[in-house]
């Protein structure tokens, strides 16, 4: 029991579950914001190759976390125009650090904030919208106090579910951060370690730990419906 | 207070779908002037046009003389009710009138002193503090018109707004409506697809059909000299009878009916073949010379009056008659038509000619 307890407050057990909720923190923040407003921007414009754009934003939830991963690594690698922009800027390359795991992230939930956004914005009667502007509303002030609150229980659940998609982001992050413990070691990395090298408790202590904080957010997201 | 200038409003959607062409109309200040036109006709975007919501496609729009093509829906100065009310469900009834002040940096005091003004006139105040879910339709109608009257715009449109009421509460806000805008004596434009209320609101209608205006006149006009065939039969309930039928020398066949008509009451240079027109109440029984007689078809009893249904030459009309006279179907009728109340319409163009 006290060896238990002692793994529990282990800094070896506690450092991938920081690392993951620091990442998927960050990374839902960005992912909540630009995925409202790019949400709202398709859900009201029409323009020439919206499909397309919308496609490729969502793209990433159906491709293989390997080829997100392969591209990550192409766009921001070190031939690159990105890649070198950011090497030059920051003094270092992006990949195989925290920040790459947290751009990976981002990419991976982003479709699920999207989706959840875009279709609390189409459900909304759009005449409400049309209210407030002829009530001398401008567009950022529609936008936050009528658009948000009229959709307020499809952004949370957009953002619940893109929170808990970044926390358990593993394959695009592994090729594009790397493993390094206590910068980019998330929890579904850890584990995966933990389980090749037959660390089972460990393993055991970090699977319980997501499957709990996944299973409350789910259940966060259907007591809102 | 203002008056309005459309002209050649034109809107096309997706490149060649014509939902209003050529719309041309002045309208004076304080007036309270009602488009009236079936379902898909092009009134709503009219408004919204005007309201800035949809942009013109060609021509030009005047609010007091200013062009307003290029002014933002906010900075029009104009208060709008919509067909579905449209309030703020996220909002209490105070704040749904206050949001509009508010926008335009009205002070406290006067957000306060004007909301509970009109509430007072609305006869809102007890509802205050609810929100729109809890309120009944008819309480809802009178948030909306609330919350475009305290900001005091220039101009009102209103688009259909009590069409999702029940028939007793519409007649009551109708004249609510009216009441209401000879307080305010606000420039009103008002939609709807319903012909009692254009005629009984109006002081000029503007009848429309496809995107293009019919007619413009006063009620009376309007319902006494239709420009066509169209307003003829869309003014007016029952409906408008038409029968086809060809001009003789000294009379009028219709289908193998012939009635004799004085040459003054008939219209001149016209081709042949010619659509009438008779109103269910100019047709009336006379029994000494009738110009024909009919078997009745169908009765419908309304109260002080009975729609009959029954034919000529063939053709089938609609005829209003006192109740006082018993009719059975089957039965029947010696009738006459009022004959200086005919139309005449050609049989082409469908424009009235006579
Ligand atoms: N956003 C739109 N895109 C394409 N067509 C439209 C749009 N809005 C309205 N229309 C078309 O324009 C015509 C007029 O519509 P509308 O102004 O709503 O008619 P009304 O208010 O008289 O019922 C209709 O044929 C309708 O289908
Ligand atoms: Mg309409």
């Amino acid at each position: 029991m006290d060896s238990l307890l002692n793994s529990i407050f282990s800094e070896a057990f506690l450092s991938p579950i920081w690392v993951s909720l620091k990442i998927a923190i960050i990374a839902g923040i960005i992912v909540i914001l630009i995925g409202t407003v790019a949400a709202r921007f398709f859900a009201r414009k029409q323009f020439r190759g919206k499909a397309v754009i919308e496609t490729l934003l969502m793209l990433p939830m159906v491709l293989p976390p390997t080829v997100v991963g392969f591209f990550l690594i192409v766009i921001f690698g070190k031939n690159s125009w990105a890649g070198q922009a950011i090497t030059w800027l920051f003094d270092r390359p992006i990949i195989f650090t925290w920040w790459a795991a947290v751009i990976a992230a981002i990419v991976v939930a982003f479709p699920l904030m999207y989706q959840s956004a875009k279709s609390g914005f189409l459900a909304m009667d759009r005449d409400i919208e049309n209210a407030a502007r002829v009530d001398g509303a401008s567009e950022w002030k529609i936008f936050f106090f009528i658009s948000i609150p009229l959709a307020s229980k499809a952004l949370i659940s957009g953002s619940i579910l893109s929170f808990a998609r970044a926390l358990g982001e593993f394959g695009a992050t592994l090729m594009f951060a790397g493993n390094i413990p206590g910068e980019t070691q998330t929890l579904p990395i850890a584990i995966y370690i933990a389980i090749d090298s037959g660390n089972m408790v460990m393993a055991w202590l970090w699977v319980i730990a997501i499957v709990t904080l996944s299973f409350l957010m789910l259940l966060a997201v259907r007591v809102k419906e | 207070m203002a008056n309005l200038k459309l002209q050649q409003l034109t809107k096309v959607y997706n490149k060649n779908e014509i939902a209003v062409k050529d719309f041309n109309l002045d309208i004076k200040d304080k007036e309270f002037i009602v488009f009236v036109g079936p379902s898909g006709c092009g009134k709503s975007t009219i408004l919204r046009m005007v309201a800035g919501l949809e942009d013109i496609t060609h021509g030009e729009l005047f609010i007091d003389n200013q062009k307003m093509n290029d002014v933002s829906s906010k900075d029009r100065d104009i208060a709008m009710v919509f067909q579905n009310y449209a309030l703020y469900p996220h909002m209490t009834v105070y704040q749904n009138m206050a949001f509009g002040l508010k926008m335009r940096k009205q002070t406290k005091t006067e957000i306060e002193r004007r909301v509970n003004e009109a509430a007072a006139i609305l006869g809102l105040k007890p509802f205050l503090h609810r929100k729109p879910a809890a309120l009944s339709g008819g309480q809802r109608q009178r948030v909306a018109l609330g919350r475009a009257i305290v900001r005091d715009a220039n101009v009102f449109l209103m688009d259909e707004p009590l069409s999702s009421l029940d028939a007793k509460l519409r007649v009551q806000m109708r004249s609510e409506i009216i009441s209401l805008h000879s307080r305010l004596q606000t420039t009103t434009i008002y939609v709807t697809h319903d012909q009692t209320e254009a005629m009984t609101m109006a002081t000029r209608l503007v009848v429309l059909n496809h995107g293009q205006i019919q007619q413009i006149g006063t009620p009376k006009e309007v319902y006494e000299q239709p420009v066509n065939v169209f307003v003829a039969g869309f003014i007016g309930s029952p409906a408008m009878n038409f029968f086809s039928g060809s001009l003789t020398a000294s009379g009028l066949k219709i289908g193998d009916q012939y009635i004799p008509i004085p040459a003054g009451l008939l219209p001149q240079n016209s081709s042949q073949d010619i659509i009438i027109g008779v109103r269910p109440e100019d047709m009336y029984i006379e029994s000494a010379t009738p110009m024909f007689h009919t078997e009745i078809e169908a009765v419908e009893l309304l109260g002080a009056d009975t729609m009959i249904n029954a034919g000529l030459g063939d053709q089938p009309f609609t005829a209003r008659i006192p109740s006082s006279i018993a009719i059975e179907p089957g039965q029947t009728l010696p009738l006459s038509i009022h004959l200086n109340r005919m139309l005449f319409f050609d049989s082409q163009s469908k424009n009235r000619i006579f």
